[in-house]
């Protein structure tokens, strides 16, 4: 792995089985396993992708819905491992592929900050340290003691964002989130982001908004039905994204 | 090694998971915490006060009471544990689709936080112990072996079931049936003198449980004061590697196909 990279995602091809036909009875059942007729079929969301992200930029990928866009990150991010190829990263990630996927929501907004935070990985005494910020940021200060199933769902992507970037990482990994909340946090977010970018913090970004990927992002990748249509510039593959002859 | 350094990373994780089930459980309830202790104590007089009478043809079982919520206080701590932590990977599904953490921490923190029950249970016997005036000899600090044994075999079993449990999960509806049966071959509630006319496959069974080598090992120590005899003790430890080497083997197998099922 290049020294400057961050990220390297090399001939990564990951394949899903979607179950066919639904069999009704032992007789089918035992007629098809001894075919072999697979119950499945096999449906390969992202086809030999390569590509390589270097430390500090910032990279929006684009696409249509089920062009292999979240596929794509939550194999960056260890949750899905590919059926070929190879993905590297150096440092630590944030994914924020869905904000607060650890909450319980019998705890409260205290106990929650420990229990996300020991999921990311932070360690305690940090927590402890920066849980004025984290609460601060999220703007909960009235209801820190609050069981978090009576926030709203703007509530819980505030503390989720809150406690995923109270600490620098080295990658930020950004699926979808900004479509929550009110316009005044969604400005939060991106001024907190932009931040992070400042300090080199590697940034990638899917959004179905073109606007907010041209707004954040340096460099864009297109995906288009699990294969890498373009990359470079954020404006230029956006252009070409949206022109509407280059789509059907 | 790695598997070390992992583990020390995301102890803090465990501690959490342990924590927030300790208090989603006992959250809303007057009682609270009290609850494990009070839990046993009140299973226990139910269960000694109808089969001390089923039992008296059989001699005279010294304090039954206390010979009761040994095997209780085990063969519960292994039905809860592994009840429990079989759902853990179904049950973190939308977690471990989104964020990378290990995945047996979720079974393993299960029994851990039935651990604190078992714990909790221990101050049951002490206080029915305290009650029945039972003799306490310095054996008692033995008793940390069953309870070792019983929580490593255990966690084999809950990596096992947790896996197995993703792709079926039939499992989930089967397990309850099974443990009655395990309950039944295990030496709980009855004396094993119970058994003398019982069919030979029967004594055998019984015998080969790991769970009866955990309980009469448990019994020996703390109620009749003596050391338990150490073909006991291999027993315990051939099963618990057994418990663990499969458990690891399926669930490390199993384990990177887990997002696919949930």
């Amino acid at each position: 792995m290049k020294i400057e990279n961050a990220i390297e995602v090399r001939d990564v091809s990951m394949c899903f089985n979607l179950s066919r036909e639904k069999v009704d009875s032992i007789k089918e059942y035992i007629i098809k396993a001894l075919k072999r007729q697979l119950f499945y079929e096999e449906f390969w969301a992202l086809n030999d992708v390569s590509f390589e992200i270097k430390k500090g930029d910032s990279v929006g990928l684009v696409g249509m819905n089920g062009s292999g866009k979240s596929t794509m990150l939550k194999i960056i991010a260890g949750v899905l491992r590919p059926t070929k190829g190879t993905v590297e990263t150096t440092g630590t990630i944030a994914p924020m592929i869905e904000l607060g996927a650890g909450f319980d929501h019998d705890l409260t907004a205290r106990e929650n900050i420990f229990l996300n935070g020991a999921l990311i990985g932070y360690s305690q005494e940090m927590l402890e340290e920066r849980f004025d910020d984290i609460i601060s940021f999220a703007g909960l200060e009235r209801f820190v003691d609050v069981p978090i199933k009576n926030f709203s769902s703007g509530m819980l992507a505030r503390l989720g964002f809150s406690i995923a970037t109270i600490v620098d990482a080295d990658i930020l990994i950004i699926d979808e989130i900004l479509s929550v909340g009110d316009y005044q946090f969604q400005n939060k977010c991106k001024k907190r982001i932009r931040e992070m970018m400042d300090r080199n913090t590697t940034v990638l970004f899917v959004s179905h908004s073109i606007e907010q990927v041209k707004e954040i992002c340096k460099k864009a990748i297109w995906i288009d039905r699990g294969h890498v249509r373009m990359m470079g510039e954020a404006g230029e593959v956006c252009d070409a994204y949206e022109d509407p002859g280059n789509n059907g | 090694m790695k598997f070390i350094s992992v583990f020390v990373k995301y102890r803090a994780l465990i501690d959490q998971l342990v924590i927030r089930d300790i208090k989603t459980k006992y959250r809303r309830s007057i009682l609270g915490l009290f609850w494990t202790v009070l839990n046993p104590l009140l299973m226990m007089a139910v269960l000694s006060i109808v089969f001390s009478y089923f039992f008296s043809r059989y001699g005279n079982i010294d304090n039954f009471p206390v010979y009761l919520l040994c095997g209780q206080v085990i063969f519960n701590f292994f039905n809860e544990s592994t009840t429990i932590a079989m759902g853990s990977i179904i049950h973190s599904g939308e977690l471990i689709k989104k964020v990378y953490v290990p995945k047996y921490l979720f079974p393993v923190s299960k029994v851990m936080s039935s651990g604190v029950n078992l714990l909790a249970s221990m101050i049951a016997l002490v206080i029915v112990m305290v009650v029945t005036r039972a003799r306490v000899t310095p054996t008692v600090l033995l008793a940390v072996f069953p309870l070792a044994y019983v929580m490593l075999f255990s966690v084999g079993a809950s990596l096992f079931l947790s896996a197995v449990a993703v792709s079926f999960r039939d499992l989930l509806h089967l397990y309850g049936v099974m443990t009655t049966a395990w309950m039944y071959l295990t030496p709980v509630i009855y004396p094993m003198e119970i058994l003398e006319n019982a069919p030979r496959w029967v004594v055998f069974i019984v015998n080969l449980n790991p769970l009866t080598a955990f309980v009469k090992i448990f019994r020996c120590v703390v109620l009749e004061g003596v050391t338990a005899p150490a073909i006991l003790h291999i027993q315990s430890l051939v099963w618990c590697g057994i418990a663990l080497a499969v458990g690891a083997f399926v669930f490390r197998k199993s384990q990177d196909k887990f997002i696919l099922k949930i």
